[in-house]
């Protein structure tokens, strides 16, 4: 199962890396990655793959949200399916 | 390939225009609970539904944090219990209510529908001793919610019904004037009631639905209002087709909870109701969108068909987003529950008389309306009778949920609280129906042809 995860902030140093290194600590491969930094906020977002993840989807979702709290940026995990529902008929 | 704008959509709706599931509502039959013991009967169903209920909140929440989008309530319908009461040897169903409500405080639920009667030809012994004992089962629960259903198109209305039913608003009040009459905010009176409707106050689980379903009502007022901010001063099929394809999107997103949600639970998965249900929350207010179509306020002329394009472009867009739409889909006009409506309403523009018409054109019918404590059971019951002859004559569900707020007048405010939020009290007529009521009988099933 894929998800995607986003992280929408004030821009600052190791955003990227600190997001990517507790990926890495649950197991979860980065497929795809595309971000931006607009007037100063940094926008990114990642298709990960979760198939070999040492954690439930939503364990992840509920600790890269507190992890983002901790350092003032908005970081959601969430199932892919929602999207693509939305966004193709 | 998802783009980063399609994401971005999709996290925005949910953060800053209120998208939410509004509600997943389990149908439980409790067709197999009758007993001629009363207690038996009682026990029958506390424990059905809490076996079937069991993990209902806990899925939902699992959900909601997987896919990231907040499910409101999770909440509960049953087969109306006049059926399901009739067997026992009993004059009153309010230990029947009190299982209910004890039910769902088990289950974590916050509100159960089905404290319900069918009778738009006629009254059966349960249906009465249903009826009766609303006002007594809405007082000593919290969580129960009672729907009547006095008329439909096929069976014309029960008049004797609706007689009884302003007497039964008017008791409800009473025996709950603590709490501004917040009794009948949990009541109903319907014409062509729906089985399969996920909402509350109306829910319940109808006879025709299989022995456990799984029931989706979507909501995004905030979502359409943000999106026609887009077609500023753009022609209507502009606007309708705006509200279409932004009513798809919502839907997709209750039929994939939903799916999701009855895999889990193991039972299978009825409807979409794809309604506009608004919040006192600011943007999230239907009347905001009639407005935002380029009426100075809510309820002046043009209103109406502001609402009926509302209404029809939201069934359209939903309908091909879902495999099964159903239940009430269309957008509700609660007064209360709405922002917009509420300041309509208090400014003196949106009146009781343009709510009705309003209801031709809407999902539902006269919604959480504050009127005057003293106005008089009659003249309530005559609102319902109006209120279920535009539900018969255009084949179209109406109901009325309308507080007589006791010791309140034109001017004062009620205050439900939550999601019910507070209502204006409107001026109803002073002027008599009592002897328009006082005849009872049946006004007959109207024709459908000759349509004029």
């Amino acid at each position: 199962m894929n998800a995607i995860v986003t992280v929408v902030g004030k821009d600052q140093v190791g955003i990227i890396a600190s997001v990517c290194n507790q990926l890495a600590q649950y197991n979860i491969n980065v497929l795809d990655i595309s971000q931006t930094v607009m007037q100063g906020y940094f926008t990114m977002m990642m298709v990960v793959d979760m198939s070999a993840s040492n954690k439930p989807i939503e364990d992840v979702s509920v600790h890269m949200e507190e992890i983002g709290n901790q350092s003032g940026l908005s970081i959601r995990v969430q199932r892919e399916d929602i999207f693509e529902a939305m966004h193709r008929v | 390939m998802l783009t980063q704008k399609d994401i971005f959509q999709t996290i925005d709706m949910i953060d800053k225009r209120h998208l939410d599931i509004r509600t997943i509502t389990m149908g439980i039959s409790l067709r197999d609970c009758a007993h001629p013991d009363m207690k038996a009967s009682c026990d029958k169903i506390y424990d059905k539904i809490t076996k079937r209920a069991e993990n209902l909140v806990a899925v939902g929440e699992q959900i909601e944090r997987e896919f990231g989008i907040p499910i409101v309530n999770k909440r509960i319908s049953v087969t109306p219990i006049s059926m399901v009461a009739e067997a026992s040897d009993t004059d009153t169903y309010v230990p029947f209510a009190e299982t209910l409500d004890r039910a769902a405080k088990t289950c974590g639920v916050n509100f159960i529908g089905g404290f319900s009667a069918l009778v738009q030809k006629g009254c059966t012994k349960g249906d009465r001793i249903l009826i009766e004992s609303i006002p007594e089962a809405m007082a000593r629960t919290e969580r129960v919610c009672a729907s009547v259903n006095v008329g439909s198109t096929r069976a014309g209305i029960n008049m004797n019904a609706v007689a009884l039913m302003g007497r039964i608003i008017k008791d409800t009040a009473k025996i709950t004037e603590d709490n501004d009459g917040l009794g009948c905010a949990k009541l109903v009176v319907f014409c062509n009631a729906v089985e399969d409707n996920p909402f509350m106050a109306g829910a319940f689980h109808g006879v025709g639905e299989p022995e456990c379903v799984l029931n989706v009502g979507v909501s995004g007022p905030g979502v359409v209002y943000h999106a026609l901010k887009n077609v500023k001063g753009r022609p209507f099929d502009e606007v309708a087709e705006t509200i279409k394809r932004t009513a798809f999107q919502i839907t997709r997103m209750g039929q994939i909870v939903g799916n999701e949600a009855s895999k889990r639970l193991g039972v299978p998965f009825g409807i979409v109701d794809l309604s506009l249900a608004p919040t006192p929350a600011v943007g999230d207010s239907v009347a905001r969108i009639l407005e935002e179509m380029g009426l100075e306020t809510c309820g002046i002329h043009g209103t109406t068909a502001a609402l009926a394009l509302l209404n029809d472009a939201v069934k359209k867009g939903g309908v091909m987003a879902s495999n099964h739409v159903g239940g009430l889909s269309g957008a509700f006009i609660p007064v209360s529950e709405d922002e917009g409506m509420i300041a309509a309403a208090e400014s003196g523009v949106l009146t009781l008389n343009k709510l009705e018409a309003m209801t031709c054109v809407c999902s539902v019918g006269l919604d959480m309306i504050a009127v005057p404590g003293d106005t008089s059971a009659e003249t309530i019951s005559a609102i319902i009778a109006d209120e279920a002859a535009i539900g018969m004559v255009n084949s179209k569900t109406t109901a009325v949920r309308i507080i007589p707020a006791p010791g309140k007048t034109v001017g004062d405010r009620v205050e439900m609280g939550g999601l019910l939020g507070s209502a204006p009290v409107m001026p109803a007529y002073n002027q008599s129906s009592a002897d328009f009521i006082a005849r009872g009988g049946r006004i007959p099933a109207p024709l459908q042809s000759l349509k004029n």
